[in-house]
């Protein structure tokens, strides 16, 4: 364990081809602790990939990803779940049989150490119940406890996925388009309960809204065709020459507008 | 708060009076059905309970559909059978402790075949417990020493100590001695789905991708979970072999593996219950209807058919959503489109019932002449009036159910209807 680890998540040259398609080609990336940083791009950049470089669902062609300093080389999902990291989905991945509150319940027990016990009651979890509660009242579903995760409405569900990435306890937080598919009203709130529950945490979103990223990041990293074109802080992202003529047209509504 | 906490005290009320209700159901059932072929019978039923409830722990619980689960039950028989011509041969091993021998030689032939079986899910899976499946039957065969040949392994419970006099020498004895593992079995199986590792095997037969981002290694679940459900099949195994006596290479067979598959799905997967009343039709289907008629295994593949087009929860799930109608208060309502529907069905099955025994009378018992009892009637398979009064029969039924089912899922809609708006006017304030 390095303590003295600067970044929280360093990706280091990382590159990935699929056949003879190179889709991340050479991606460097220094995360600080504490930092929000929102991925922008257009589709097809790379962006989703990266994320499912960085936790583990695929496995890098070269390069490495370091988590406080720790390599991720060979490490599978659930393991670099363990070390601190969690990403949420895209496409709404939650367990649809399942109520709310078991839902999250699953999402706080390996951390609290309960790991795969059978010989202690799940009602008697009276840490897990409670870190499970408060999740519950975190997201604003506490009003749905014993609906099933299949039965909530969108916006909902999408709150539901949040609050199984969080639940864990997770130092880094991936967000994949948290708020694909919401209307602009839901957005905004959305957005404001990611900023509440991810306080103190390092967060990497993709984000497609270019307002809200703009709003809600620290910093922005500008991915097209595989490649980071800019890191730095919004206002000198949005100023950037190089980005507005690779990526965000002459004004920034337009990219907007093109958000599903 | 205060409430949710009433509530959750009230529902273990509730569940104690089913535990009472079920462990008094085990005590009494013998009182009741006293004749030595029930008394097989109930044995039996708590035997296949066991099993097809560990079987749900894969197919309901984890989403695993094994078609390889005799393998455990098999297994166990075997190694059970043995132990006890070990006790016969001076083993100082009580004989009610045999079953549990089972349940660990289980654990150790999962323990083995496990972690590959589990390596996958889904369609991989099935089709792993296939090939094991197959590999053990085959072995059955060229191994006679251990399972026995053709004739298989027999051995003798009545052996060893008789701690109170109990030398599980008549039948009801050894109903016990089934009834008190039947009932802990269940208790222990009800108790895993509530831990842990329990709702974890839910999530991941709900999304096994999401398992992996939560910090679980989603093969460790289903291994460890294929391994408890092999103890249990294993115990189970273990019974079987005491109360047959003998162990032959059919209980390690993929059609016994089917059995326990299509049961678990007949009495219903989605509820913990369920296989238990899988198991109830399982030993009844066997035993009573394959004696009743010859064609019984046609009737099972038609009900199996059934059910999984019209009800795929299984009886329990029919039972659940009544269950739920009455709670409403909505029950009323319906018993006259339950009462016609009943009556059609009725119809319908006479007349199929005839020509499905006609057919196979002709084919089968030809030799026995031309005519046959139904039901106390005597049909010709010869004869024209028969084949078309049975034809006639069945397409009136035929009518009348379609006629009674609109008008059953009709009503049955409109029920919903009002409990939704019960829901939703209880919710307003």
């Amino acid at each position: 364990m390095t303590q003295t680890a600067t970044y929280a998540l360093e990706l280091k040259d990382l590159r990935k081809s699929f056949g003879k398609t190179e889709i991340i080609r050479g991606i460097s990336l220094a995360v600080p602790q504490g930092e929000r940083v929102g991925i922008i791009g257009p589709n097809g950049a790379g962006k989703s990939t990266l994320f499912n470089l960085i936790s583990g669902r695929f496995e890098p062609t070269s390069g490495d990803v370091l988590l406080n300093g720790q390599s991720l080389k060979g490490k599978r999902s659930f393991e670099i779940n363990r070390m601190g990291l969690s990403r949420s989905f895209q496409i709404t991945n939650i367990f649809p049989k399942l109520s709310v509150f078991e839902n999250l319940r699953c999402s706080v027990l390996w951390s609290l150490g309960y790991k795969y016990t059978f010989f202690k009651f799940l009602a008697d979890l009276d840490d897990a119940n409670a870190r499970t509660d408060e999740l519950m009242a975190m997201v604003k579903l506490d009003k749905k406890r014993e609906v099933l995760a299949m039965n909530l409405t969108y916006a909902e569900q999408r709150a539901l996925e949040i609050g199984i990435t969080i639940g864990g306890g997770a130092q880094v937080i991936l967000l994949d388009e948290p708020t694909a598919g919401m209307s602009k009203s839901e957005t905004l709130r959305f957005i404001a309960l990611i900023r509440e529950v991810t306080v103190g945490k390092t967060l990497l979103t993709v984000e497609h809204d270019m307002g809200v990223v703009f709003g809600l990041a620290d910093k922005i990293a500008v991915v097209v065709y595989g490649e980071v074109l800019a890191y730095d802080v919004p206002d000198a992202v949005r100023g950037n020459q190089e980005v507005q003529a690779a990526y965000l047209g002459s004004p920034v509504a337009d990219a907007q507008a093109g958000d599903h | 708060m205060l409430q949710s906490m009433q509530k959750r005290k009230s529902l273990n009320v509730g569940r104690l009076v089913v535990w009472s209700l079920f462990a008094l159901v085990l005590l009494l059932v013998p009182l009741f059905f006293t004749s030595s072929l029930s008394q097989t019978i109930l044995s039996q039923m708590g035997i296949a309970i066991i099993v097809c409830l560990s079987y749900n722990i894969l197919l309901g619980q984890g989403g695993m559909l094994s078609f390889g689960h005799a393998v455990y039950s098999g297994m166990g028989s075997f190694l059970a059978i043995h132990t006890l011509n070990l006790v016969s041969g001076g083993l100082p091993l009580p004989v009610s402790l045999v079953p549990i021998v089972g349940g660990l030689a289980s654990v150790l032939v999962a323990i083995m075949l496990g972690w590959v079986t589990t390596k996958k899910a889904a369609t991989p899976f099935a089709m792993i417990t296939l090939g094991i499946g197959e590999l053990v039957w085959a072995m059955s065969l060229m191994f006679p020493e251990f399972f026995g040949g053709e004739g298989g392994v027999s051995g003798n419970r009545v052996t060893g100590a008789r701690p109170f006099g109990i030398s599980y020498g008549p039948q009801i004895e050894l109903y016990y001695l089934i009834a008190v593992y039947t009932f802990v079995c269940t208790g222990l199986m009800f108790a895993f789905t509530r831990t842990p590792l329990g709702r974890m095997l839910n999530a991941v037969r709900d999304n096994p991708e999401r398992v992996e981002f939560v910090g679980y290694d989603t093969q460790k679940v289903r291994y460890i979970a294929f391994i408890i459900a092999a103890f249990f099949a294993g115990i189970s195994g273990g019974l079987a072999a005491l109360n047959f006596e003998i162990v032959t290479s059919e209980v390690v067979s993929g059609q016994r593996s089917g059995a326990y598959l299509l049961f678990t799905f007949l009495g219903g997967a989605t509820f913990f219950f369920g296989p238990i009343l899988g198991a109830i039709m399982m030993v009844l289907a066997f035993v009573l209807l394959s004696e009743f008629t010859k064609a019984w295994l046609l009737y099972l593949g038609l009900i199996f058919m059934f059910m999984v087009i019209y009800a795929p929860g299984g009886v329990a799930s029919l039972i659940m959503m009544n269950v739920r109608v009455a709670m409403a208060g909505y029950l009323r309502k319906l018993w006259r489109q339950y009462l016609a529907l009943s009556l059609a069905s009725v119809v319908l099955l006479t007349g199929a019932g005839a020509l499905i025994e006609m057919l196979y009378h002709l084919q089968l018992n030809a030799a026995l002449g031309s005519t046959l009892s139904f039901f106390g009637y005597t049909l010709d398979s010869h004869g024209l009036t028969s084949w078309l009064g049975a034809g006639a029969v069945m397409f009136v039924g035929l009518v009348l159910f379609e006629v009674c089912r609109r008008q059953f899922s009709r009503q049955w809609a409109h029920v919903h209807d009002c409990i939704e708006a019960d829901i939703k006017r209880k919710e307003l304030p």
